[in-house]
């Protein structure tokens, strides 16, 4: 089982910039690995690193100011390839929501498979977002998955958003896909005595 | 009032949850060794096991090389990835078919083979042309390490239904055409995207004429026109392909299996989402010229123009010509090849390769082609052998391999070099596909064969 959604409140890592593709967040190199595991370490590889592997300092990963659970990034988060080792690795660095004004839609059927909750706010909402973390790197978001809604904290800036409610059961629960399937193991069962 | 999809979908749907994600009944689950790792980590990690063993089996087929399949493997990734899937296999006792044994070969080539695939069955697999098994008459997709992960749990995955269309070709072929000419021909016709969100019945006279093998490529590359699957609904040819197979009913059962299959048809007045028709007498032996294959043509015919393109596709296409070294109106006829590779899940069955050899038998391969011959499986090799299509194929001077996906993709030890133009009977001409700026060329075996033997680009109608 994993770790029960349901509010949050975190400082941001922001990343404004947009379409950001698969290849950007786990390069295709990394896939011929056998375990799920390790991915993190590889996350946004070739923005994060140079060839020899020390850290790029403009790179906001790599910033002593910016941390936290909650990756903030330009529209159209995700798209490319759907390998679901993208969701793996965003999950894997520690991050436990993304918030975008779009995802591509493979990217968060995968996220939501992994346990990680991609969050559309508005056009607006997400500009706000990156000016008030620009302005304060202790800036926080409160994200309230039960009520739906996300917020600056500290500030009237608040929205609701949208989310399929068995997915939101899942995630509320820590359930995933497999455990949901696990649990149901006795209808499947008289089902297959049909 | 239902579609053959309708029928078998709802009879093996176990509950809809809100917001119409199915779950759904999986028969049959195949497993290879590059999507599978994961999920069975996922389970060791959920401290779970395999549901329902004996409904999965497996079988390594995309890093293998295709000979000396009795030596170690070489590269160590690739090593792992095998022998990370024999461990998973013991542990949950679930069949596989480890390479080199008789019953080993490409898993959408070894389902039908074996007798696995029926018809009324849902099957996944962690890989796109599991749509391949709908030519029996199932629902066969692809599915993501997530799903393979559910349905070793579960035995079922959570899905939501596709929309429903009908691909019906009317009509007689001309000689000389085959399916892989049909599917090239379609595709061609309603482009990569065209399927997106539908699961694809294909009918018409012209399907029902087909071959078992034959459906199978039609089916397979349903996915590059974006459909979720395609099927096909099973008939005497299904019938007679399946009896007497290893895991086929037997006996009495089998007598009420074909009952049973015989009613697995979309009822008349059955309403499609969307329906085609194309006749047949239009299709001309087909070859791709481009980098994704809904860039076909006939094979004497010439490179499009792109006049009448938006701006971004006329950007795309020149990409396309641009990587190929192409240019519109070129014809497709005499252009240099050089490498020739016969196999995949796509056209590496016992058909194909008699097609090949009958058509090389007597003649010889040309200088410059470097020609990979690859069964699709163990027992198809076995056949070629006993057949006698090796001789033919040494006496030509060519080389039968050991089976394997081999230069479909660039994954294992059959790669394209850089630049070099490659003939393939295989299903993806993207860029790099089959290696590094490696070249590709979409056809069938028999254009495949004129291309062999005379080192450029032929219309094999020429060549009868
Ligand atoms: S032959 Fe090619 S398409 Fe078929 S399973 Fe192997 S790699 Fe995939």
């Amino acid at each position: 089982m994993r770790q029960k959604f349901t509010t949050l409140s975190s400082t941001v890592v922001p990343l404004p910039i947009e379409n950001i593709d698969t290849d950007q967040i786990i390069p295709a190199r990394f896939l011929k690995a056998t375990t799920r595991e390790g991915f993190g370490e590889n996350l946004f590889r070739d923005w994060r690193y140079d060839k020899d592997g020390n850290p790029k300092p403009s790179f906001v990963m790599n910033s002593p100011i910016y941390k936290g659970e909650i990756l903030v990034a330009g529209k159209n988060f995700g798209c490319g390839s759907s390998r679901e080792h993208a969701a793996w690795a965003i999950d894997g660095a520690g991050f436990r929501a993304v918030v975008s004004s779009f995802f591509a839609d493979i990217f968060r059927n995968n996220a939501l498979n992994n346990g990680l909750l991609p969050v559309v706010v508005s056009e607006e909402m997400l500009a706000e977002i990156f000016k008030a973390a620009e302005e304060n790197a202790s800036m926080e978001l409160h994200i309230d998955l039960p009520a739906q809604t996300i917020e600056i904290v500290g500030t009237e800036i608040k929205e609701s958003f949208e989310i399929a409610p068995y997915k939101k059961q899942c995630l509320m629960s820590g359930y995933d896909d497999v455990d949901f399937l696990v649990s149901i193991h006795s209808e499947i069962e008289s089902f297959e005595k049909r | 009032m239902n579609t053959l999809f309708d029928k078998i979908w709802d009879s093996h749907t176990v509950r809809v949850l809100d917001g119409g994600s199915c779950v759904l009944y999986i028969d049959r689950q195949y497993i290879h060794e590059v999507t599978s790792p994961q999920a069975f980590a996922g389970l060791r990690k959920r401290g779970i096991g395999v549901f329902r063993p004996a409904q999965v089996t497996a079988s390594p087929d995309h890093n293998i090389p295709t000979k000396n399949q009795h030596l170690p493997i070489a590269e160590p990734q690739s090593a792992q990835q095998v022998a990370t899937l024999e461990k998973n296999c013991a542990e949950n006792g679930i069949r596989i078919f480890p390479i080199g044994s008789e019953r080993n070969g490409i898993i959408h080539v070894i389902g039908p083979q074996t007798g696995l695939t029926q018809p009324g069955m849902t099957i996944v697999c962690g890989d796109s042309h599991t749509s391949t098994h709908g030519a029996l008459g199932c629902i066969a997709f692809g599915i993501g390490t997530s799903e393979v992960e559910m349905a070793l749990a579960s035995q079922c995955i959570l899905q939501s239904k596709p929309k429903s269309m009908r691909i019906n070709v009317e009509g007689e072929l001309k000689p000389c055409v085959c399916s892989k000419d049909i599917i090239l021909y379609i595709i061609s016709k309603l482009g990569t995207g065209g399927g997106t969100g539908y699961f694809v019945e294909f009918a018409g006279s012209a399907i029902r004429s087909l071959s078992m093998e034959a459906r199978m490529t039609i089916c397979n590359m349903s996915i590059e026109m974006g459909a979720r699957g395609g099927m096909i609904a099973p008939d005497s040819t299904t019938f007679d392909y399946l009896r007497g197979r290893e895991f086929a009913p037997k006996g009495e059962e089998w007598e009420k299996a074909v009952e049973r299959w015989s009613k697995l048809r979309s009822d008349d007045d059955a309403v499609f989402d969307k329906e085609i028709t194309f006749d047949a007498a239009d299709i001309e032996p087909m070859i791709t010229y481009g980098t994704n294959p809904g860039m076909g043509i006939a094979v004497n015919g010439e490179i499009p123009s792109s006049e009448g393109m938006d701006s971004a596709s006329k950007i795309s296409y020149a990409k396309a010509l641009g990587y190929m070294n192409f240019t519109e109106g070129d014809k497709m006829v005499g252009k240099p090849v050089d490498y020739v590779f016969v196999g995949s899940c796509t056209n590496g069955r016992i058909e194909d390769l008699r097609t090949f050899a009958n058509f090389v038998k007597g003649r010889k391969k040309a200088e410059n082609i470097t020609a990979w011959i690859v069964p699709g499986s163990k027992e198809v090799e076995r056949m070629a052998i006993e057949e006698g299509l090796r001789d033919i194929l040494e006496e030509a001077g060519f080389e039968l391999r050991q089976p394997g996906c081999s230069a479909c993709l660039a994954m294992n030890e059959d790669k394209i070099p850089a630049g070099k133009y490659c003939v393939a009977t295989s299903n993806r001409n993207f860029e790099g596909r089959q290696g590094p700026e490696a070249r590709t060329l979409l056809a069938g075996p028999l254009v495949a064969a004129a291309a062999a033997v005379t080192g450029v680009i032929t219309d094999p109608r020429t060549m009868m």
